[in-house]
């Protein structure tokens, strides 16, 4: 195998979506972490956006497949938990993606204060612009939404419910 | 210490499948459609959590088992969790009590074990504390709704802290490999544990008006291998299908 370089790795592995967010490709959505040539074999570092998602096995396959169709047929990979995946990553051409999707992007900081702020019942209320008409005049209805990445709101200018990426 | 450190493993791994197994029982059944869905997403977190441990432990043990092999083909002796967590699903406050006084515990565990010196480990359980974040958030918060809401809900979910609190101090028991995983900086020491959870527990059932029964700690056992019959029934079930399909894959 000649050297290649790994800008032409990770254009090939854009083709490669998350099957929960089909306008999102793995590179951008910062799944894929690395990439090496290790001897023949290419290396392909990825890791989980939660412990239990899904669509990991649906993303490792799909890499293994995109890769060999490319000609790469000893590709590995491999998955990696540290640095732990946070949405602090995402450019802001990618939230304009999702908000184009019609889901709010993650807005805030992920993991501010300590378990004592947890379970005060007092949230640092943070402002999620319904993707649909830009209000922000919302409310969030639950952490936990159609997807372990979502959470659900409800928008009450356009009386329109709407899933927000959430900030982790 | 190979052998320490997966079983040590399958401890964690343990708590977290047989939890996140007892709650995605309400899936389909929740009180209102946020709540299953909400319980459905934290089942998939710990399930998520359990499968990572027990895949490591599997590997560190190195006799070619998969975290599937042992999850579906280990039996009830073989499992390590304690007991808090193998009880069926109860009622809401059941369920809600149970995972809070869980939740409090995986928070500063987890916090903890991001620092371990089993890389590894270390990952997982930074991957985890921001799910566990999540989590105790939600369980506690319908602490204190149930608890101090209606005389009704009150009653409830006081009875169930009633049958529960007994069972609290198994997470803790430290014993050999606790105290092995501690000294070789793998896993933190539970003693110091104790008194962070100890805080934060009595802070919110304080604010939802539930009283600290005085009962004495239940028998303990479940980190050798020693359960109460609600495990075995639960497993037969969760075990069926691999069991009566062996190397299935669909």
């Amino acid at each position: 195998m000649v050297s290649v370089a790994k800008e032409d790795i990770l254009e090939i592995l854009r083709a490669v979506k998350d099957p929960e967010l089909p306008f999102i490709d793995i590179v951008e959505l910062g799944i894929v972490r690395d990439v090496e040539l290790e001897g023949d074999t290419l290396r392909v570092d990825i890791t989980p956006t939660y412990s239990g998602c899904p669509a990991m096995q649906v993303i490792e396959r799909e890499v293994s497949e995109v890769l060999a169709e490319n000609g790469y047929v000893n590709a590995r990979v491999r998955t990696v938990y540290s640095p732990a995946w946070t949405t602090d990553w995402m450019s802001e051409s990618t939230k304009q993606k999702f908000r184009d999707y019609g889901i709010a992007p993650p807005s805030g900081v992920a993991q501010h204060g300590g378990i004592a702020e947890l379970v005060s019942l007092r949230r640092a209320r943070v402002t999620v612009e319904c993707p649909y008409c830009r209000s922000s005049n919302t409310t969030e209805r639950s952490e936990f939404g159609s997807t372990a990445c979502k959470s659900i709101h409800f928008c009450n200018s356009c009386h329109q419910p709407f899933d927000q990426f959430k900030s982790i | 210490m190979s052998s320490s450190v997966s079983d040590y493993l399958m401890r964690l791994g343990d708590d977290r499948l047989v939890l996140g197994h007892r709650l995605s029982e309400w899936c389909g059944h929740g009180p209102i459609l946020e709540e299953d869905i909400a319980l459905a997403n934290i089942a998939l977190d710990l399930i998520g959590q359990a499968t990572l441990l027990l895949k490591l432990a599997a590997e560190t043990e190195g006799k070619g088992r998969t975290e599937d092999e042992l999850a579906f083909f280990r039996d009830t002796v073989d499992f390590r969790n304690v007991h808090l967590v193998e009880f069926p699903k109860g009622d809401y406050a059941f369920t809600i009590v149970r995972q809070f006084l869980f939740d409090v515990f995986s928070y500063h565990l987890l916090e903890e074990l991001q620092k371990s010196r089993n890389a590894e480990l270390s990952g997982i359980a930074a991957k985890g504390f921001k799910e566990v974040r999540y989590h105790v958030r939600h369980s506690s918060e319908w602490v204190v709704r149930l608890g101090d809401g209606t005389p009704e809900s009150h009653a409830r979910t006081q009875k169930a802290l009633n049958e529960l609190w007994r069972f609290t101090p198994e997470m803790f028991e430290a014993d050999a490999i606790d105290r092995e995983m501690a000294g070789a900086g793998i896993g933190p020491d539970l003693a110091a544990v104790k008194p962070k959870w100890d805080s934060i527990v009595r802070d919110v059932l304080a604010r939802a008006t539930l009283t600290i029964p005085d009962d004495p700690p239940a028998m303990t056992g479940g980190r050798k291998g020693r359960h109460t019959e609600a495990l075995g029934h639960m497993l037969a079930e969760m075990q069926s299908v691999a069991r009566a399909h062996p190397g299935a894959s669909w």
